[in-house]
């Protein structure tokens, strides 16, 4: 059984790496509103879903005028995920701005409800226009990163099995990275980073401080939200197959990724996130032996819920959700 | 408006929704003057001083900075005109740090060299905070958090600045100091509107003082000569 584990352990690496990262960036959208506006927006699996459409457009046009076998994969992928994240970044600042500022001195669950109609009204708006475009909800891109790579960890370690991903798996890998360390760079290092922690802590008094919080809420949105819609375009990049639906199960994880590091808490998130990608793809490839074949790895995904479920019962306040002590 | 006083506020009225906090103020602050607002809780001091910096909104009447109508300018711009409101409570953003509570007050402020200069100035006025920079904000005691409060409030170089209730449980030592750096802002030529429960303090550092029931002001008068009157050694000096 150890031995199973360790032989799979280089192919769970690399796999829980790659959907921790893109977990990771997606849970970053939902602390970021939640710090800010104490408000679970459940539409932001939406937004990534958007983000997966929009760049598959994008992709599409791009290969049907030719543009794709006259450039590198590369320049075309940074082409596709500039555009969906603006996109997905002003469709999230526009949600805010139509559905939840009208509603920012409704009691919470009137908001979180409306953020759930959101959430079904963008699953239906791209569904119609899937089918309408092209006869069917579930869409195909073609692949701009196809080449296998064949990491031999068996060499570091005898008992090691070898890594076999796609170069997908580094393009998403690389670019969830770069967005990470962007972000944590932006809300910690510069002004408008400070004014969102400020807006997060004390609106009120935010605003005394000559800070737009209206401004800073819409900059909050976009953030998150371009995030969102860029890992929605990596999503696309590695499966290559999207349908209306696929920001839901996502967004949950995403979600209970947040939960765990600490609602509210950006590096938690961060954490939070690698930490689920890593359990799910351990439980996918070890569930079956552990279990001696009860679970196989279609199960993989109670894991996420289980824990979801155990933070919620023994630390509620997540893994980084501790604040500081506060003297009166 | 031709009015020669710095900010003058006339017959402002203020609701909680249906309630009616304030029932037409009418006060002014001329440039270089300590006002205080005395009176009990729930009187519609902190009121008073949200309706000027526009965190509430004044139903009737107006509320006018140098001549200009600020009345129904929202919280974010009321700070950039040169009103400065140190909120009740303190209200220090409790994890950031010293520094970037102290940068958060000029947040509108581009030039760094600017924001450098009123930093020192800060420090001269609280040492404490330079020993702080890196400390976070909700981690300090609560008198160093007021001095955080005025610092932060200070970095926007206001004319005129309010202060509610500066005194809150804080140690009669560290009020003291709190009212010497008080007077010697005023002594500079700023212009302070200092809500206080603490009445004889604030009495007796204001030129002039106004006393606020259930929303009316029911008397006004010179500092020293409020301390004075019997109604309010009953009410408010006891």
């Amino acid at each position: 059984m150890l031995a199973h584990i360790i032989q799979t352990l280089p192919q769970v690496i690399v796999d829980g790496l790659t959907l921790g990262v893109v977990y990771a960036v997606v849970a970053i959208g939902y602390t970021m509103v939640y710090g800010i506006l104490e408000l679970i927006n459940f539409a932001h699996g939406e937004i990534f879903m958007s983000g997966a459409f929009i760049g598959t457009t994008v992709l599409l046009i791009l290969s049907s005028v030719g543009f794709l076998s006259s450039v590198p994969a590369i320049l075309a992928f940074i082409i596709i995920i500039v555009i969906a994240s603006l996109a997905t970044g002003f469709l999230g600042m526009g949600i805010e701005r139509v559905a939840y500022r009208p509603l920012r001195s409704a009691p919470k669950l009137i908001t979180l409800i409306t953020a759930i109609g959101v959430s079904f009204l963008l699953q239906d708006i791209v569904r119609f226009i899937a089918e309408l475009k092209t006869g069917n909800y579930i869409v195909s891109a073609p692949s701009l990163f196809n080449d296998k790579i064949h990491l031999k960890t068996s060499a570091i370690l005898p008992q090691f099995g070898d890594a076999l991903f796609k170069s997908s798996f580094l393009v998403v890998l690389i670019v969830a990275i770069i967005m990470l360390v962007a972000l944590d760079f932006f809300v910690n290092r510069t002004k408008w980073g400070m004014a969102m922690r400020a807006v997060a802590q004390d609106r009120e008094t935010a605003s005394l401080m000559s800070i737009n919080v209206n401004k800073v809420i819409s900059v909050t949105f976009f953030v998150g939200s371009a995030l969102g819609g860029a890992t929605g375009v990596l999503f696309m990049i590695q499966y290559g197959t999207i349908d209306p639906y696929i920001g839901f199960i996502l967004g949950i994880k995403a979600f209970t990724a947040a939960v765990l590091g600490g609602i509210g808490n950006i590096r938690g998130a961060m954490v939070g996130g690698l930490l689920i990608g890593f359990l799910e793809m351990f439980a996918a490839a070890n569930l079956s032996t552990l279990t001696h074949g009860a679970f196989g790895a279609e199960y993989k995904d109670i894991f996420a819920f289980a824990i979801l479920i155990a933070v919620l019962i023994f630390k509620p306040e997540g893994l980084f959700g501790k604040a500081v002590v506060e003297k009166v | 408006m031709g009015s020669a006083h710095i900010l003058e506020l006339k017959n402002v009225e203020t609701f909680y929704g249906k309630i009616q906090a304030l029932k037409g103020i009418d006060l002014y602050v001329d440039k270089g003057e300590i006002v205080t607002l005395i009176g009990s809780n729930g009187a519609g001091k902190s009121t008073t001083l949200k309706t000027i910096s526009g965190q509430v909104e004044a139903k009737k009447g107006s509320i006018h900075y140098n001549g200009e109508d600020i009345t129904s300018l929202p919280a974010h711009k009321t700070s950039l005109v040169g009103i400065a409101h140190v909120p009740e409570g303190r209200r220090i953003f409790p994890r950031l740090s010293v520094k970037e509570n102290l940068l958060i007050g000029a947040f509108s402020i581009k030039d760094k060299k600017v924001i450098e200069t009123r930093m020192k100035r800060v420090f001269e006025y609280f040492p404490r905070l330079k020993e702080r920079l890196d400390q976070k904000g909700g981690t300090m005691s609560g008198g160093e958090q007021q001095m955080l409060a005025i610092g932060r409030a200070l970095m926007m170089k206001p004319d005129v600045l309010m202060l509610d209730e500066p005194s809150m449980g804080l140690a009669p030592i560290i009020v003291e100091q709190i009212f010497d750096i008080i007077k010697e802002l005023n002594n500079e030529g700023m212009s302070i509107l200092l809500v206080e429960q603490n009445a004889y303090q604030a009495l007796h550092i204001a030129d002039r003082g106004y006393v606020i029931q259930t929303g009316q002001i029911v008397l006004e008068g010179v500092g020293t000569e409020l301390m004075t009157n019997r109604q309010i050694q009953e009410a408010y000096l006891a």
